[in-house]
């Protein structure tokens, strides 16, 4: 029927060995050792950190720097997991979504900051007396902190897999396990993969935190950029600041070159947009390996292996139809609501016996004040943030070559921890006289006020550029400009940066409103400040007290102002 | 070669509404397919036709009679039945040989099966060299044409096709068109059969050797139409042309004018009103109005002197039929005295007349007008009136017979709608 295959599909006959193929096998060599040296120690026992604890020697930078990286990839790629189980029995089950999306909801706002202490008995002891032991908790503190919000855009997308693409996959009889593999997980990888990244800045904030870790009396601290800083946070060392400050943009700049950029790059091609004319993000790393005769020869019986589970018919389609059984799945229903009302009132006895046994209703009114001042702080500073951003990230969007340039920039500062800035912070506060509860209070908003920039830019680039010109021809200038054309434009964009902000910055309270520098203890009043020393004093009950009380405030304000502004916004002013 | 490819038995649909009871949505069809056999389910949006088709691919079950393929029951999709969708519902992220491929892998064919397959359908479908290119660098009808290929090469016996060509433009669907029925006459497809869903009635006479015409309400056939004409098949010929107009005339032959008229005059506010917009009533009336037609136009003709297809022509006669502007009769559409009253009339008259019949004939619109009236602060939220409608309609439907009735009353001035309060009123903007 035919003659030859002109086509650049056929991997059979790949070019002979190239620079491209040099290029690859350094960088696969050197992901090898970097694996290898990072996890050198994992299984030494725990007294061997005594005896070689943590040194401010930048030369010892290095060896820390891949320590914290690889823990952060492993939360990663933990997280990833959790997305893939959790957020797709979510999206897949009606009886688990009612009780799976509410809690990753309530675990969303929870700052796992004040949990750290309270998991690490449970993880030392899945390892006694070893290294790996602490490792577990550490890695888990980092993973509470990314793993959240990659399931909700992984469940989201599912949700909104496009009806046809479902039936098509139906019709041609895929299994189960290909159509999450060839449907729906492409079709939420771009997202998952943006998602992958927010959360490994924010990730950054915790890692100082989860890297020194104490049990009652005796402090585990793992080596890592994160103790690193601690410890010259506790020496007062300014030069050893600047390292930590210095090694940890390298590691950000090498992770978003060899990982980022090369993801981004590759799950171009998942976007359900079938718009033409956008420049593809492209990477450097990816053009590498795609090139590589010896990767691809490498690749392919993987892939071969891989195509292969697709024929798994332990997955069987079978008929998969909502057959309506509608009085029995009614039984089935209540019975699941009465099972999940009767847990939650159980766990509710428990926490509330739990808490009262210990805690006075002074306590708790004490707990309701401070959160009170923290909202206090944190709506100001979305304020501040607010007006000095919008205005300026409207500005910049409308200059694409300037935003290309900012756009990165802002991802890279969203990734800067608060703590490196403490002994900046400190120094000011105390040789100035200043109130630390006014000036400690920046921050708390100084890693996450990026989210409303590099938002707002996005926003203002996506203005049609006839809407613009309708500005200019009708002589729109000015204020009114400003009123009708550009803040409506950027406002569905401002809100879920703003979002993100008003979050991270209840999570960064913790770390914010205490800060140290050597012996000099500022301390704010705000709920931050609460739990902080409560997880120092090791004091439970207040821990889970000011725990609970953030959650609740974060997941009112949750209710009663971000999701009907963002709904608001969506509605209104989304650009079709 | 008689034996029966499908036989479906008194097939009934039904979607649950808001209330709790059910909206039939197609009711009592039988159909039996012969081998070679290219059927057509004519019918406006609406009426049924996809539901039909989704029920043959196995995408849902009929709540009462049976749909047998193959002497057994069809309870999910089955081996052999394929389909092509109207948006094409290609995966952006394969390939143009990874989406052919992909139904095949999900029937675990050996690797070598698997490409030999799906070369040899890309080849069939006139694809060749695109085999690397992803969706989103093909025009639509390149897009269709891997739709296909992807259909074709699983063998299936039968063809399913949502209005594949609908969403191209004129000369690329007719160009695919011609394209499939030549590889069908010369038996070149691996296919015993096609169900094709369209609201095209050229398409259906052009390739169909059967029409089954379907009126809504609930969905069911009205009529079937034999298509004798020997492929390739001339859309000038006299025989095709009289086929086009029978099917016009079936199409338009329910609601008949008398029953439609005690229809309408029974109906309460559970009316579901079509969308269509006051400009696009105003339009059609004028152009029946005018010269040649002076008042009474063949459907057919004036569909194509305005460049419409029936699909969009149909909601815009029904709406003016139901507003008393016009009657449609066998195919024809006639004004009536408030129709050329209307046709000669300025722009303040016209909404008189519109907000007249709008009230008076538009159960839905007088409720509310009423209700607005006996309220002492005139206004009333949008939820008082869905909670009522949601009660006999869907909500899909409830909400679009609600826009549609908004849309109307502010051409008519009736009364007014804010959409950010939601709520409605007497009272317009001064």
């Amino acid at each position: 029927m035919r003659g030859t295959i002109p086509i650049s599909v056929e991997q059979g006959q790949r070019r002979g060995f190239t620079r491209w193929d040099i290029v690859a096998a350094l960088l696969v060599l050197g992901l090898l050792v970097f694996i290898g040296e990072a996890s050198r120690h994992l299984l030494q026992p725990l007294t061997e950190l005594q005896a070689a604890p943590v040194s401010l020697d930048p030369m010892r930078l290095p060896e820390y720097a891949a320590r914290t990286t690889l823990r952060m990839l492993v939360a990663l790629l933990l997280s990833l997991v959790f997305t893939f189980t959790y957020a797709t029995l979510a999206a897949k089950s009606r009886r688990a979504e009612k009780l799976l999306v509410p809690l990753l909801d309530i675990l969303q706002s929870v700052p796992i900051l004040g949990f750290i202490s309270v998991t690490v008995v449970f993880f030392m002891s899945l390892a006694p007396g070893r290294v790996l032991g602490a490792e577990f908790a550490a890695v888990f503190a980092i993973f509470t902190s990314q793993a959240w919000n990659m399931a909700f855009s992984f469940y989201q997308s599912l949700r909104t897999v496009p009806v046809e693409l479902l039936e098509a996959s139906r019709v041609f009889k895929l299994s189960r396990w290909m159509q999450f593999w060839r449907v729906e997980a492409p079709f939420a990888m771009p997202q998952l993969i943006w998602n992958m990244m927010v959360s490994m800045s924010g990730s950054w904030f915790f890692v100082v935190a989860s890297e020194a870790i104490s049990v009652g009396n005796t402090t585990v601290t793992l080596p890592g950029i994160g103790s690193y800083i601690a410890l010259a946070i506790t020496q007062e060392n300014l030069h050893a600041v600047v390292w930590a400050i210095a090694a940890m943009m390298i590691v950000i700049l090498l992770y978003d070159q060899i990982l980022f950029r090369p993801l981004v790059a590759w799950a171009d091609r998942f976007r359900f947009e079938q718009q033409a004319g956008v420049m593809p993000p492209r990477s450097w790393v990816l053009d590498v390996l795609r090139r590589s005769g010896a990767v691809a020869t490498l690749m392919a019986p993987l892939g071969r292996l891989w195509r292969r589970t697709m024929r798994w018919s332990l997955f069987e389609p079978g008929p998969r139809i909502a057959v309506v059984k509608r009085l029995n799945s009614r039984w089935v229903d209540g019975l699941w609501l009465a099972c999940l009302a009767a847990l939650a009132a159980y766990v509710m006895w428990r926490v509330g016996d739990f808490v009262a046994g210990n805690v006075s209703w002074q306590e708790f009114g004490r707990a309701l004040l401070l959160g009170a001042v923290t909202l206090a702080r944190v709506t100001i500073l979305i304020v501040i943030a607010t007006v000095i951003w919008l205005p300026l990230g409207v500005m910049i969007g409308m200059r694409p070559r300037l935003a290309q340039f900012i756009q990165p920039a802002a991802q890279f500062l969203a990734a800067f921890p608060a703590n490196v800035l403490f002994p900046i912070a400190v120094s000011a506060i105390v040789v100035l006289k200043l109130d630390p509860n006014i000036w400690l209070s920046p921050l708390m908003i100084l890693g996450t006020q990026w989210y409303i920039l590099f938002n707002v830019v996005a926003g203002a680039m996506s203005i049609p550029s006839e809407m613009r010109d309708v500005g200019t021809n009708l002589q729109i200038r000015g204020w009114l400009w400003w009123r009708k054309i550009a803040i409506p434009a950027v406002f569905p964009y401002y809100v879920t940066g703003a979002i993100t902000a008003s979050g991270g910055s209840w999570n960064a309270s913790i770390v914010a409103e205490v800060a140290s520098w050597g012996s000099t203890k500022l301390q704010a009043y705000g709920l931050g400040a609460y739990i902080a020393q409560a997880t120092e004093a090791g004091d439970f009950q207040r821990i889970v007290l000011g725990v609970a009380v953030m959650s609740l405030y974060v997941v009112i304000l949750n209710r009663i102002l971000w999701r009907p502004l963002y709904w608001y916004a969506e509605r209104k002013f989304r650009l079709e | 070669m008689t034996e029966a490819l499908l036989e479906i038995r008194a097939c009934c649909q039904a979607f649950p509404k808001a209330d709790g009871e059910d909206l039939l949505v197609l009711d009592d069809i039988n159909l039996t397919m012969k081998q070679g056999e290219i059927i057509g389910l004519l019918g406006r949006s609406g009426s049924g036709k996809s539901t039909l088709l989704r029920l043959i691919a196995g995408l849902a079950l009929p709540v009462k009679g049976s749909l047998v393929y193959q002497g057994r029951t069809i309870s999910g999709p089955a081996p052999g039945i394929s389909m092509v969708f109207q948006s094409s519902a290609l995966f952006p992220w394969l390939t143009v040989l990874e989406n052919v491929e992909l139904g095949l892998e999900a029937l675990g064919l050996p690797d070598d099966e698997i490409r030999k397959r799906a070369l040899a359908g890309i080849d069939l479908i006139g694809l060749d060299g695109y085999e690397s290119a992803y969706p989103r660098e093909l025009s639509g009808g390149m897009r269709q044409r891997v739709g296909f290929a992807r259909a074709l090469v699983v063998h299936p016996n039968i063809l399913l096709m949502d209005e594949p060509f609908s969403a191209l433009d004129v000369l690329t669907a007719e160009t695919l068109r011609t394209d499939f029925l030549e590889l069908w006459k010369d038996g070149r497809l691996p296919i015993k059969g096609v169900v094709l869903v369209t609201h095209n009635i050229e398409e259906a006479v052009l390739m169909c050797d059967r029409i089954l015409v379907f009126s809504r309400n609930p969905g069911h056939i009205t009529e079937e139409i034999k298509v004798d004409l020997p492929h390739p098949r001339s859309r000038m010929d006299a025989t095709f042309r009289d086929l086009v107009e029978r099917s016009y005339v079936a199409l338009t032959a329910k609601p008949a004018p008398t029953r439609a008229a005690d229809r309408f005059a029974a109906a309460g506010i559970d009316m579901v009103l079509p969308r269509v917009s006051a400009n696009a009533m105003a339009g059609l009336m004028e152009a029946v109005a005018g010269a040649p037609y002076d008042g009474k136009a063949d459907l057919p003709v004036i569909a194509s002197t305005l460049q419409m297809e029936v699909d969009d022509l149909f909601p815009v006669a029904e709406a003016l039929q139901l507003l008393r502007f016009t009657d449609i009769e066998g195919g024809d559409i006639r004004l009536t005295d408030k129709g050329k009253q209307f046709a000669e009339a300025g722009v303040d008259e016209r909404k008189k007349l519109f907000q007249n019949e709008l009230l008076t004939y538009v159960p839905l619109a007088g409720h509310i007008r009423r209700v607005l009236q006996e309220r002492t602060n005139h206004m009333a939220p949008k939820r008082r009136f869905i909670d009522e409608l949601e009660d006999h309609m869907t909500e899909e439907a409830a909400d679009s017979t609600l826009r549609a009735v908004v849309a109307w009353a502010r051409f008519a001035e009736a009364f007014a709608y804010d959409d950010r309060s939601e709520t409605f009123s007497l009272d317009n903007p001064t």
